[in-house]
């Protein structure tokens, strides 16, 4: 079958990290991934079936891999050579839409009793991530073993897969995944008695985080640091108060806190921060615009960062992070992050952030899209590795594969 | 000496190309024939003893006063309110008109014996002046006599402590301004009359006022009814004022007033192609104006800023006044008009300007895209008495790169204005009720206004205000040259020519239409008949 494959190659890493500073196309092009043809992963045991992706995305932690930015903590939690693919909507050998929820946690490596993060329901800290029979890999898309979901056909245990109704369109599908990752990051943000919240970056993560917020129940001032029009366009629908340029956010916040400017840093500013992105520009600025005592969640995937952290010691500001989902607790009840972006996707009608498709032979050009997609007007960019499959589609999100 | 008063000047195929502004400099552009190009008149003759002049104008006042020597008492409390950095334009040589005049009042103070004098910066809710610029206005000697000793103040609008409530107008408006000034046994109000619309009651009522008793007038009703500010006789910004003003001498405040006009002598003589008419250019002004263009078009936008800024003009002092606040003022309307006004016959489909790198609230300063609004549709296009200019529905062609920047020291709310206000709603009375009471009592702007050299929260909002009737009045504004993120946020067109907006205006007013360039600086007021 085909699958794009990301091989363990440092010359190649190191190249399309220099490369991508000139130019996206180039880090692509000279980075690690090949499109080849590989056998179908082997199910390695009990309860694991095959799935055959319809769309799967490309997350902003697909591309920083690709480009050589991912910091070094992550290497010994993957393995080589691996199928990237974590955003996925497919379908089983029965016909049954799926989607998948990638983290490889004690259930999939068969380790009983499991950690005590997988007890809580916390599998996004499960801490034998890279024990157990499987191969090392935090999430498909990143295990030797396992495949993912760039390609025709990957396995998934069981206890990683969510049967998706009827009514969700595939596009909408598809986004569970990182709507979750926002939810679950909303929920842990303690943004109870929060009165201003701003969400700094608005392609998937930001706009999802954007309409979580308002979903969750949260009813202060919201603002979106988009840099994009359609960026700023769609978190205005998806509930944000305002949508400003990132240089603008400073000056919106100190406006509407009441606060001073104190050199770069506003006296007191914003109760939450969601930093979608994760550079050291966004999470200085984070530090910049959070009041004395609050918070800055990093929802966006950090790299090795450079920075100065007087202020978080000086105004006690917690800095979060915030990984994949889990078991949530909502107004006193036990309830998964996925089950909780299925009904946001549907009533937020997140399949529109569903911008362009390719097929996965068309991958250089799928990859450079999602790096300019802002600049290009465009969201979420999906590979469809079933060429042949026509995608559910509900009515807004019916677009043709990108020519 | 005779003086050649104002011109229109038609344009037919044997006219040179007109010189126009734009912003930190200038360039020349053809006119279609049949354009009428405005020129002000030529400058007065200087007074030829300027502190004779101001020692006469204190001895011999106008309307119910008494000499200003039999009105200083040695136990008195004297307080002297002068024009703050916004006149005039640009700044002037030393020494500047405020000093000869304020000198001499001393000197009489000082003949009379008395002790207690302070001086006032009537700010309003313009920004507090540096000590540069103090020393500029006064003289260091005047300087050094009151600073150090906490003498010299400059108004501070928000000074709950230091505002006094003297009453409301018939109108119902609330009068309150500055309590040194309001306590004071007489109070002397120095004014630079740069155009008809500075002076009058408006120098106290606004000058030394709070910014509760300049909502009553800087609002957007008000200014849409003021056709023109140029004209107090037919602006409510003045009917307001004047109200104050007279509640403010009922109330028992001792206004002695001076006022001084400028005759146009607006820049020094290696700019004097700036002031001439195009068709008596000496071989001098155009290598001055060649050399000049040249100099410019290689030098960074920074340092061509500071060179501007750096231009004392040569302003002379053409008439002084003083005595009771009207009647100083209808001799001042006189001698502006005397200096200005130009009779132009009826009005005309499009309004061409070029603005210069300076307005009232950017001395030393970035001319950001609101002051260029301002400067166009609020100055430029009140520049009249009578009709405007350009027709209702008409175009105005406004020459300014307006760059998308701002001086965060002295325009800080502009920004925020710029950024939040505008992109929300671009219209005056929208913005009153929705943003304008924030950015007033915002209290970082407050913390720049009261200790730094920013202008107050809610100057941006005066300045988009101050556009109102032109807004009203015309089918479009398109800005020729300018930034176009800046003006499409404002709600204009762009151009990249002047031919280009020339065109553009014809979608608007139709074909062939008829053009009047206000050729300005120097200051010039066409009466429209």
């Amino acid at each position: 079958m085909r699958a794009l494959v990301v091989e363990r190659s440092v010359p190649r890493f190191a190249v399309a990290r220099l490369a991508s500073y000139a130019s996206s196309e180039w880090g692509i092009r000279l980075g690690p991934l090949r499109l080849v043809d590989i056998d179908p992963p082997s199910p390695p045991g009990e309860g694991w079936v095959e799935v055959h992706p319809i769309l799967a995305g490309i997350c902003g932690s697909d591309l920083s891999m690709l480009e050589g930015h991912t910091s070094s903590y992550f290497e010994p939690l993957v393995s080589f050579p691996f199928v990237p693919g974590h955003e996925v909507v497919g379908h089983l050998n029965d016909g049954r839409r799926v989607v998948l929820e990638p983290v490889l946690s004690c259930a999939t490596r068969s380790i009983s009793p499991p950690c005590s993060a997988c007890q809580r329901g916390d599998t996004g800290n499960c801490e034998y991530v890279s024990t157990g029979h499987l191969k090392p890999g935090l999430q498909t898309g990143y295990c030797a073993d396992v495949g993912g979901g760039w390609s025709a056909t990957f396995i998934a245990h069981s206890s990683q897969l969510h049967y998706i109704p009827e009514h969700i369109s595939d596009e909408e599908a598809v986004l569970i995944e990182p709507t979750a990752s926002a939810i679950h990051a909303v929920l842990s943000s303690g943004m109870k008695g929060a009165s201003t919240i701003a969400v700094i970056g608005a392609s998937t993560l930001g706009l999802c985080t954007t309409a979580a917020l308002r979903d969750l129940g949260y009813r202060g001032l919201l603002v979106v640091a988009a840099k994009w029009p359609i960026q700023q366009e769609l978190a205005l629908s998806l509930g944000a108060d305002k949508a400003v340029e990132p240089r603008q956010l400073k000056g919106v916040l100190r406006f509407n806190t009441g606060s001073f400017l104190v050199g770069s840093h506003l006296s007191n500013g914003a109760d939450l921060i969601f930093d979608c992105v994760g550079s050291v520009d966004t999470i200085s600025t984070s530090l910049e615009i959070v009041r004395p005592k609050g918070r800055v969640i990093m929802v966006g995937m950090p790299g090795v960062v450079h920075m100065d952290l007087s202020p978080l010691w000086h105004k006690e500001v917690r800095l979060q992070g915030a990984y994949t989902y889990g078991w949530e607790q909502v107004n006193g009840n036990r309830v998964h992050s996925f089950d909780l972006a299925t009904k946001l996707v549907s009533t937020a009608r997140l399949g529109r952030l569903v911008s362009a498709r390719y097929p996965l032979d068309r991958h250089e050009e799928a990859l450079v899209h999602a790096m300019e997609a802002g600049r290009r007007d465009s969201i979420k960019i999906v590979f469809t590795p079933q060429p042949k499959r026509r995608s559910r589609s509900s009515a807004e999100s019916s677009k043709e594969d990108s020519t | 000496m005779t003086t050649r008063p104002g011109f229109v000047l038609e344009i037919d195929r044997s006219s040179p190309p007109m010189l126009f502004w734009k912003g930190e400099g200038f360039g020349l552009e053809h006119l279609p024939p049949s354009s009428r190009v405005i020129y002000p008149p030529e400058p007065l003759p200087p007074l030829s003893n300027p502190r004779a002049a101001i020692r006469r104008a204190l001895e011999e006042p106008l309307g119910d006063c008494k000499p200003l020597s039999a009105l200083l008492k040695p136990d008195m409390k004297l307080t002297i309110a002068f024009d703050d950095i916004s006149l005039p334009l640009p700044p002037m040589r030393s020494p500047d008109i405020r000093q000869l005049v304020i000198e001499t009042v001393l000197e009489m103070a000082a003949e009379a014996g008395v002790d207690d004098v302070v001086l006032i910066a009537a700010l309003a809710v313009h920004r507090r002046m540096t000590e540069a610029e103090l020393r500029h206005a006064l003289g260091s000697r005047v300087y050094d006599s009151f600073a150090p000793y906490g003498l010299l103040m400059q108004h501070d609008a928000c000074d709950e402590d230091n505002i006094v409530l003297l009453g409301h107008t018939e109108a119902g408006e609330a009068v309150e301004i500055n309590k040194r000034a309001a306590t004071s046994d007489l109070l002397v109000y120095v004014n630079i009359n740069l155009v008809s619309m500075d002076g009058g009651h408006k120098s106290v009522a606004t000058g030394l006022s709070s910014y509760r008793s300049l909502r009553y007038h800087h609002n957007p009703a008000t200014l849409a009814n003021s056709r023109s500010f140029m004209d107090h006789h037919h602006s409510e910004l003045h009917h307001s004022n004047w109200r104050m003003g007279r509640l403010i001498a009922k109330s028992g405040v001792s206004v002695f007033q001076i006022e001084t006009t400028l005759n146009t002598n607006t820049f020094p003589e290696q700019f004097g192609f700036l002031q001439r008419r195009e068709w008596e250019w000496s071989v001098k002004d155009r290598a001055a104006y060649l050399a000049t263009s040249s100099l410019l078009a290689r030098t960074p936008l920074q340092l061509r800023r500071r060179l501007f800024h750096s231009i004392r003009s040569p302003h002379a002092l053409a008439s002084v006044q003083a005595g009771e606040v009207e009647a100083v003022h209808e001799r001042t309307i006189h001698h502006i008009h005397r200096q200005q006004l130009v009779r132009v016959e009826g009005q005309s489909d499009v309004l061409a300007v070029g603005l210069p790198y300076i307005s009232p609230y950017n001395v030393n300063s970035i001319l950001n895209p609101i002051l260029v609004a301002s400067l166009g549709l609020g100055y430029f296009f009140n520049m009249y008495k009578g009709k405007p200019l350009v027709r209702p529905g008409g175009v105005m062609i406004i020459h300014h790169p307006t760059p998308y920047e701002f001086d965060i020291v002295q325009h800080p709310s502009y920004i925020d204005f710029f950024e939040q206000v505008l992109t929300e709603t671009k219209d005056p009375v929208e913005m009153s009720e929705k943003y304008e009471e924030a950015f007033a009592m915002d209290p970082w702007y407050t913390h720049l206004y009261r200790t730094g050299h920013a202008y107050h929260g809610v100057h941006p909002f005066y300045m988009w205000y101050w556009c109102t009737h032109a807004l009203e009045h015309l089918g479009a504004v398109i800005i020729v040259g300018g930034d176009k993120r800046a003006v499409h946020r404002m709600g204009f067109k762009v151009a990249s020519t002047f031919n280009d907006a020339l065109e553009m205006a014809t979608d608007v007013v139709g074909a062939d239409p008829s053009v009047t360039y206000l050729h300005t600086p120097p200051l010039l007021l066409a009466e429209v008949q």
